[in-house]
């Protein structure tokens, strides 16, 4: 079945459901993305292809370790959103357990929300073993969401573990972490800190800790800065806040901290920083699917990125790219067999 | 003596209480209705179902007033069951008292007042931890000074052991929670250090006791040492009569089974015994549960029934007639001391943790009950701890006590609600706006200043203030809080186990859980809520626990959510499944409203399943509204109801398909 089209036989009314932000259009939306039959690909990839992004959209990935309170910053921030006239749109990712598959989910993210609520969606997801805290159908979902909410919060553990990382996804990554936890270093150790637009410094009621930490991380960055070492975007100087989710102290000054991220690209320059991204993001699909070996069959690296590119500036999203590359894969295969 | 009661009305308890003093009863015992203990009106859309329902509603003074109508307060001693709205109800009694001309500083009586167990175990909390424990050191701050005879804080291990602790635990969170209490009233400056001690003997606690007749006749003794030891070493309390553990006791209902339910009063006094029998560690009152707790509301009757055996115990048999008959036992002095010195253990590693408010925060308490609680079903389930006629013995002769039980079963009439809805309308009409304003203003101002909240509390009591509307002003200060729900890192107990009942093992049940995935495209999802104000979230945490345990992806969205909430989450989420779970009563009027907003947001396909407390004719009448399936206490087998669930889902992917 030739992906794309009319052949995915997505309704025009769910297509038109998720641009209107109708709540039970986008769940719709999204139990077919996240559906991994073969047989379903084609309808994702025509969904997504008709879907673009809400003009101004702002998709912010929170990330860091387990326990720095993300959930509850992620619901603060969200109402913060909302209070300023956002729609909003949060997905919050979970681990599944190795062992059943099994996972617990989303608890107690939504909370505090009015479940009357029109303009506020919660999903969550668990990770089904993939790599980097992200699950596959991840990008899908964003992608859905940002056609929908003027605002996607996508809420993960784990950062930086792997090319399948949340900054693929989102166009501003906050990195969350805890006072006092020495995590900081750490993550500058380890270079994690290419990756962060935004750093919090979460449980600010253990007051004088946090503001000592954030002291110490706004050092150690401009030294780092002055030593050459690219921290996030060349021009952008990185924002160390100080919130208690708790409190709710903090979540105006950090989402304004966001607003300002997003504000420092214009329209071209944020489509040019998603479409890097989701080259990345479908290049890691494609060898989680396919392997070095599909790579090598696709002519290699170069190769592969030119075509990935290809496709994506002509509007397939990257479940289709990746969909369409495995179909040429086979056949490339196939005349292979034949050859030997 | 006393029996725990609550009556729809306040003219309806007023009359129950009136006729019990004149029998003789000594006490009062109030238990509040749910929306009044978390803060709400009758009219608050999460007080639906519930006005009524598990005590007595009260909104205002005018309420109280009734409510004590004719009961001279100086006279009375008056056991409230209340938390977090302790300081109002409080303030509310003590508004009348002054009403009837009675000086405060001879109020007698007991506000239950301990969070910290809210949080673990039953639920009715509002604030966060170190808020919830500033309300209770303001409380006890209060009533030294201005009700010296009054009971602040009652610290419950009650309770942590329905939530599934070990006598261990039970003993080590209930210390940790009294340290922390103490602790703050030490801290916080409104009490000067040479009046510590009398603080310090003023606290009492409220304990368990269950089936494990030796380990918990133990457990009292050791509750008795380490107090002593706590309060001298951290407290220096000189003088031995403030050191002294102060306690009642209601024994434990967990055990209590839904199966040949008659057995429950054999075990009922042999808990009952395990408490006479530590004379030493003297209990100040007991408490005894109905035989048919584990089928719904008990009625006088079945409560009377509990009363005789007390009685039989303490007039007919010569057990009070002796001192401490254990004294001078080896095996009980060696058990005693391992007890407290495990317990002694595990109250520094949680101070370590930073104290008790600290490791509710984490989750770190609530955690480890959930797993004590999965061992301990686990165990039952595969039959190494038995239960007579649950899982041995379960034989039995049609029996005659429960035959008309579904019908005999107490119930509120639903016209109690609507009238007190008109009644709090009709109630602000009447008063004075303006000063019902500039009261809850003051409060706010006092609370944010960290002042005291029991003298701006009891002016708003005055000033005609609502229950609804103090729980309000105080969210708007210190803010709302969800605990956290111990299930996502709690380990599962007994996975690898054979499910007895289906033959079926645990891998097996998995692989048709994966089968389900490729059927579906993705994971099999369930969303677990508990709707209405009831906070006993054992059977939900279980349920969450073993289905992520089979393979399932579950959303548990905790106690206290509106059908409203659960059916906006089973949308977004997209689940396969809705499960909910209702311990108070509601479920007839909550849970068709599950059913009917499902439908009209398009999910009405999604299969509903429900656990509790439900008596069969309701279960029935559930089942005729479209929920799939109806589970009781009986239903112990967990991998049974998994079973179920996967066979649910399995069908609607068929009927999907074809």
């Amino acid at each position: 079945m030739p992906s794309g089209g009319e052949a995915g036989g997505v309704p025009t009314a769910l297509v038109q459901g998720v641009r209107g932000a109708d709540k039970a259009s986008v769940a719709r939306a999204l139990n077919l993305v996240e559906d991994r039959r073969a047989s379903s690909q084609a309808a994702i990839a025509s969904l997504l292809a008709q879907l673009a992004p809400r003009d101004g959209v702002h998709r912010v990935g929170l990330t860091g370790p387990p326990g720095v309170g993300k959930s509850t910053l992620t619901s603060a921030l969200a109402l913060e959103q909302r209070a300023r006239g956002h729609s909003v749109a949060v997905l919050a990712v979970d681990p599944s357990s190795v062992r059943s598959g099994g996972a617990l989910l989303g608890d107690r993210v939504r909370m505090m929300f009015d479940p009357g609520d029109q303009k506020l969606f919660v999903r969550s997801l668990a990770t089904a073993g993939d790599m980097g805290g992200l699950t596959q159908a991840a990008g899908a979902v964003v992608d859905v969401f940002s056609a929908a909410f003027d605002r996607v919060l996508v809420e993960t553990v784990g950062v930086g573990q792997s090319e399948t990382a949340i900054e693929h996804v989102v166009d501003t990554v906050c990195l969350v972490i805890q006072p006092g936890s020495g995590d900081a270093l750490q993550f500058i150790k380890a270079g994690i800190m290419e990756i962060p637009d935004v750093i919090v410094v979460n449980k600010g009621d253990h007051k004088l800790l946090a503001e000592r930490a954030a002291g110490d991380l706004r050092g150690a960055l401009a030294s780092l800065r002055r030593a050459g070492m690219r921290l996030g975007d060349s021009d952008w100087k990185v924002p160390v806040l100080v919130t208690s989710a708790r409190d709710r102290a903090g979540i105006d000054a950090l989402a304004d901290a966001l607003d300002g991220h997003r504000a420092a690209f214009d329209a071209a320059g944020i489509a040019a920083r998603r479409r890097q991204r989701a080259a990345a993001w479908t290049q890691a699909l494609f060898l989680r699917r396919f392997g070095e070996h599909g790579l090598e069959v696709l002519g290699g690296f170069e190769q592969l990125a030119a075509r990935i590119s290809e496709a994506l500036r002509g509007g397939a999203p990257p479940i289709g790219v990746v969909s369409a590359l495995g179909a040429d894969l086979v056949v490339q295969l196939r005349s292979r067999g034949q050859a030997g | 003596m006393r029996t725990y009661a609550g009556h729809s009305t306040a003219a309806a308890s007023n009359e129950l209480y009136r006729t019990n003093l004149a029998k003789g009863q000594t006490g009062l015992s109030v238990a509040f209705d749910l929306p009044t203990q978390t803060g709400y009106d009758p009219d608050h859309p999460l007080s639906a179902g519930e006005v009524g329902k598990v005590g007595v509603p009260i909104s205002h003074i005018a309420d109280m007033n009734v409510l004590f109508d004719q009961l001279p307060l100086d006279q009375m001693n008056t056991s409230m069951t209340i938390n977090a709205t302790a300081p109002w109800l409080l303030a509310l009694y003590i508004a009348v008292a002054e009403k009837q001309g009675v000086d405060p500083t001879l109020l007698q009586g007991t506000t239950q007042n301990d969070l910290i167990k809210e949080f673990l175990s039953r639920g009715t909390y509002i604030f966060p931890p170190a808020a919830s424990l500033r309300m209770t050191a303001d409380v006890i701050a209060y009533t030294v000074k201005h009700a010296p005879k009054w009971n602040p804080t009652n610290i419950c291990s009650y309770h942590l052991q329905e939530a599934g602790a070990t006598p261990v635990q039970e003993l080590a969170y209930a210390l940790a929670t009294a340290i922390a209490v103490l602790d703050a009233v030490r801290d916080g400056g409104q009490v000067p250090a040479d009046e510590m001690p009398q603080v310090v003997g003023r606290i009492s606690f409220f304990v368990n006791a269950g089936i494990r007749f030796v380990e918990e006749m133990c457990k009292m003794r050791a509750f008795a040492q380490l107090w002593d030891k706590i309060t001298l070493e951290r407290y220096g309390v000189k003088d031995p009569k403030l050191r002294r553990f102060r306690y009642g006791v209601q024994v434990n209902s967990l055990g209590l089974t839904e199966q040949q339910p008659e057995n429950n009063i054999i075990r009922i006094v042999l808990e009952m015994l395990a408490v006479t029998l530590s004379k030493d560690a003297r209990a100040r009152a007991v408490q005894l549960p109905a035989w048919n707790e584990a089928l719904g509301l008990p009625r006088k009757w079945d409560q009377q029934w509990s009363l005789r055996a007390q009685q039989i115990l303490a007039y007919e048999s010569d057990l009070l007639a002796f001192g401490d008959i254990f004294n001078g036992s080896h095996v009980i002095e060696e058990k005693v001391s391992n007890m407290a010195a495990e317990a002694y253990k595990e109250v520094e590693d949680i101070l370590a943790r930073g104290g008790a408010v600290e490791a509710v925060e984490s989750g770190y308490l609530k955690q480890r009950l959930v797993e004590s609680n999965a061992t301990r079903l686990a165990a039952i389930e595969r039959g190494d701890q038995i239960v007579v006629g649950v899982n041995k013995f379960r034989e039995t002769e049609p029996s005659p006590l429960t035959q008309d039980l579904g019908t005999a079963i107490l119930t509120v009439d639903p016209a109690v609600e609507r009238r007190a809805i008109d009644a709090i309308e009709k109630f602000k009409k009447q008063r004075d706006e303006a000063a019902v304003q500039r009261a809850l203003d003051k409060l706010k101002q006092a609370v944010k200043r960290g002042d005291n909240v029991m003298p701006p509390s009891i002016e708003a009591a005055k000033a005609q203030v609502t229950t609804g509307e103090w729980g309000a002003a105080l969210r708007e200060v210190l803010g709302e809080y969800r605990a956290p729900t111990g299930v996502a890192g709690a380990r599962a107990a007994g996975t690898e186990d054979l499910a007895r009942s289906t033959g079926k093992p645990i891998s097996e049940l998995r692989a048709e859980i994966s089968r389900l995935e490729k059927k579906l495209g993705r994971r099999p999802k369930l969303l677990v809520g508990k709707p209405g104000l009831d906070g006993h979230s054992n059977g939900a945490e279980q349920i969450a626990l073993k289905a992520r345990d089979v393979g399932f992806e579950v959303v548990y969205e905790g106690i206290r959510v509106t059908p409203e909430q659960i059916v906006a989450s089973a949308l977004e989420e997209g689940v396969h499944l809705i499960g909910i779970s209702m311990l108070s009563g509601s479920h007839l009027e909550l849970i068709p409203q599950v059913v009917k907003r499902a439908q009209a947001a398009g999910i009405g396909d999604v299969p509903i399943i429900v656990g509790g407390i439900i008596p069969e004719p309701d279960a029935r009448k559930l089942q005729a509204a479209g929920v799939a399936r109806v589970y009781t206490p009986k239903d112990f087998e967990l991998n049974t109801i998994m079973n179920d669930l996967v066979q649910l889902v399995s069908e609607r992917a068929q009927s999907a398909h074809a």
